[in-house]
């Protein structure tokens, strides 16, 4: 079964003269369980698609249907219980004048989470922080434990479906690394599908088991990750993305 | 001693164990920092001051501020047992300031409850509905700014009646347009930030994320615009009480006792002097108090 069903999804900014399309006529599918990489250069629209199947984006076209839920112009409430999002700029993502412990409490409470005091106590401990963070203020925080702790209100309502906006550019190379293992734990443990977006093919690599390669709006490509660490890309926009990360690392 | 230094321990405990221990942990640190600021810290005592002598005023008092005495009219401070002197109708100065820093505490806190609450819905509810909300509730905002403060609280007091809650609502629809623009400017900065996407993943609607999520950070602003309009509140309730639609005489309103004393500034000095330093102590003591209540409503800075 499909987590997430996507066909011929436009998106669009702006009306009249001033209309930009940020997505055009993208299909696709993500299994059960899978992860799905969504890579290209920034503005080719892959943290749009995110934002759109999450409702920031009112303007679109096309059918969704994400957790066999047909999605329409608004979001009910039991789509937010399967579906969340983890953002990319984590100074950004957390209320700067709310403890960790408001953050989790409130999302527990939005979704009737019985017992929340020992569910946020297990919740930090799945994402690495000790209970020692609780009441905590973002400013008080590391960017890669905000980060943790944006991971844990996204999972505080035991969602089936994670949306990441790239949750690892903002952090610097070794804080990537424990996030993205924290992901793959996380994954694993909770059984939990991923549309990730990266610009990193390696970060995407690690995570993900197919990847859509996107350029202006559109998707280039397709293809497993095997296909990708053996080179094998067929578009030359993907071998050129292939050849540069490559490059970058000698 | 050993008991508060555990107190202390608890209270700045680096990992609170629960929720009511880091609430009042909160709230300490937040004191910690008002009391490092001293000009903060002596407007508090001055206001503290101005409250306990309106409170005690009965008890503080050495005259009945309405028994007029004719023959001790325009006594200097000091003289016949009147510490700030008599005016006009022969009234003890020193005991008509200590009843009327009850009106003018009673002014300031209607306005205070009255007008920037109101700015802060208006603005925040414009600023985050937008469309055509937003246009309809910023033009009432508008026309209200566009009417002169004192002739449009003028135009309300007439309508009304004369007398100190007429004039202290006058006052508060007047005050509330400028509120209303911060409150909104803020929520248009707030609105589009990824915490209100994230609450409003989580599913919170938008009367939650509007009460929640925005309205404690709009706050600190019009905290600091609310001291800063404190002295200018004042003034107006005494401006309308000047012009007879404020408060009534005998009534010892410190604006009243100022215009009365106009008359008599050049021979009498302290008759328009002493209810003036009185204006001059609460303005500035809220002034002094805000500025540092904005440090402690801003958690970002209390560990610098």
């Amino acid at each position: 079964m499909n987590a997430i069903e996507i066909h011929d999804l436009n998106v669009w900014f702006g009306s009249g003269p001033d209309r930009a399309n940020a997505v055009r006529d993208v299909s696709f599918d993500v299994a059960d369980g899978e992860s799905f990489g969504l890579v290209g250069e920034s503005g080719s629209g892959k943290s749009t698609i995110l934002r759109t199947i999450a409702g920031l984006v009112p303007t679109w076209s096309g059918q969704m249907t994400v957790a066999g839920e047909q999605l329409g112009r608004r979001r009910s409430k039991a789509f937010y219980s399967k579906v969340q999002m983890v953002f990319q700029d984590p100074y950004a993502s957390l209320h700067p004048r709310q403890t960790v412990d408001r953050v989790l409490s409130e999302a527990m409470h939005l979704h009737n989470v019985p017992d929340i005091d020992t569910r946020i106590v297990s919740l930090l401990d799945d994402v690495g922080l000790g209970s020692g963070f609780r009441f905590r203020y973002p400013h008080q925080l590391s960017g890669g434990q905000r980060q943790r702790v944006a991971i844990a209100r996204a999972l505080a309502c035991d969602p089936s479906i994670l949306l990441l906006d790239e949750p690892t550019s903002a952090l610097d190379v070794s804080v990537q690394a424990e996030i993205l293992n924290l992901l793959v734990d996380l994954r694993r443990e909770h059984k939990l599908t991923y549309i990730m977006v990266s610009h990193d093919l390696g970060v995407v690599g690690h995570l993900c088991e197919r990847i859509g390669v996107m350029k202006d709006g559109r998707f280039v490509e397709v293809l497993a990750v095997e296909e990708m660490r053996r080179l094998e890309a067929k578009s030359p926009y993907t071998r050129h993305l292939l050849e540069s990360s490559i490059n970058s690392i000698h | 001693m050993s008991t508060s230094q555990g107190l202390r321990d608890w209270l700045l405990s680096e990992e609170p164990t629960s929720r009511r221990q880091a609430r009042f942990a909160a709230w300490y640190k937040g004191w910690l920092t008002l009391r490092s600021n001293t000009l903060a810290m002596l407007g508090l005592f001055v206001l503290a001051f101005l409250v306990l002598a309106a409170i005690f005023a009965p008890l503080l008092a050495s005259h009945d501020p309405f028994a007029q005495e004719l023959g001790q009219r325009l006594l200097a401070p000091g003289e016949d047992g009147h510490l700030f002197g008599t005016d006009s109708l022969g009234r003890d100065i020193y005991s008509r300031l200590l009843y009327g820093a009850r009106i003018s505490i009673y002014i300031v806190l209607l306005v205070v409850m009255v007008a920037p609450v109101v700015g802060l819905i208006v603005g925040t509810v414009a600023g985050y509905a937008g469309g055509w909300v937003d246009v309809l509730l910023m033009r009432v905002t508008d026309i209200f700014l566009a009417f002169p403060r004192l002739i449009l609280a003028l135009a309300f007091v007439a309508a009304l009646g004369a007398g100190i809650e007429n004039a202290v609502l006058a006052i508060s629809l007047t005050a509330w347009p400028p509120y209303a623009r911060i409150a909104r400017a803020e929520t248009l900065t707030i609105r589009n930030t990824d915490f209100i996407h994230g609450i409003k993943l989580q599913g919170a609607g938008p009367v939650r994320i509007v009460t929640r999520h925005i309205w404690p950070l709009c706050i600190s602003s019009l905290v600091i615009r609310v001291t800063l309009d404190m002295a200018g509140i004042i003034l107006t309730a005494a401006g309308l009480g000047f012009l007879g639609l404020g408060a009534q005489p005998p009534s010892p309103e410190w604006g009243a006792m100022i215009s009365e004393g106009r008359k008599y500034i050049l021979d009498y000095w302290w008759v328009a002097t002493i209810p003036g330093i009185a204006i001059f102590a609460i303005s500035l003591a809220f002034n002094l108090l805000g500025d540092g209540l904005r440090d402690v409503l801003d958690p970002k800075e209390d560990n610098a």
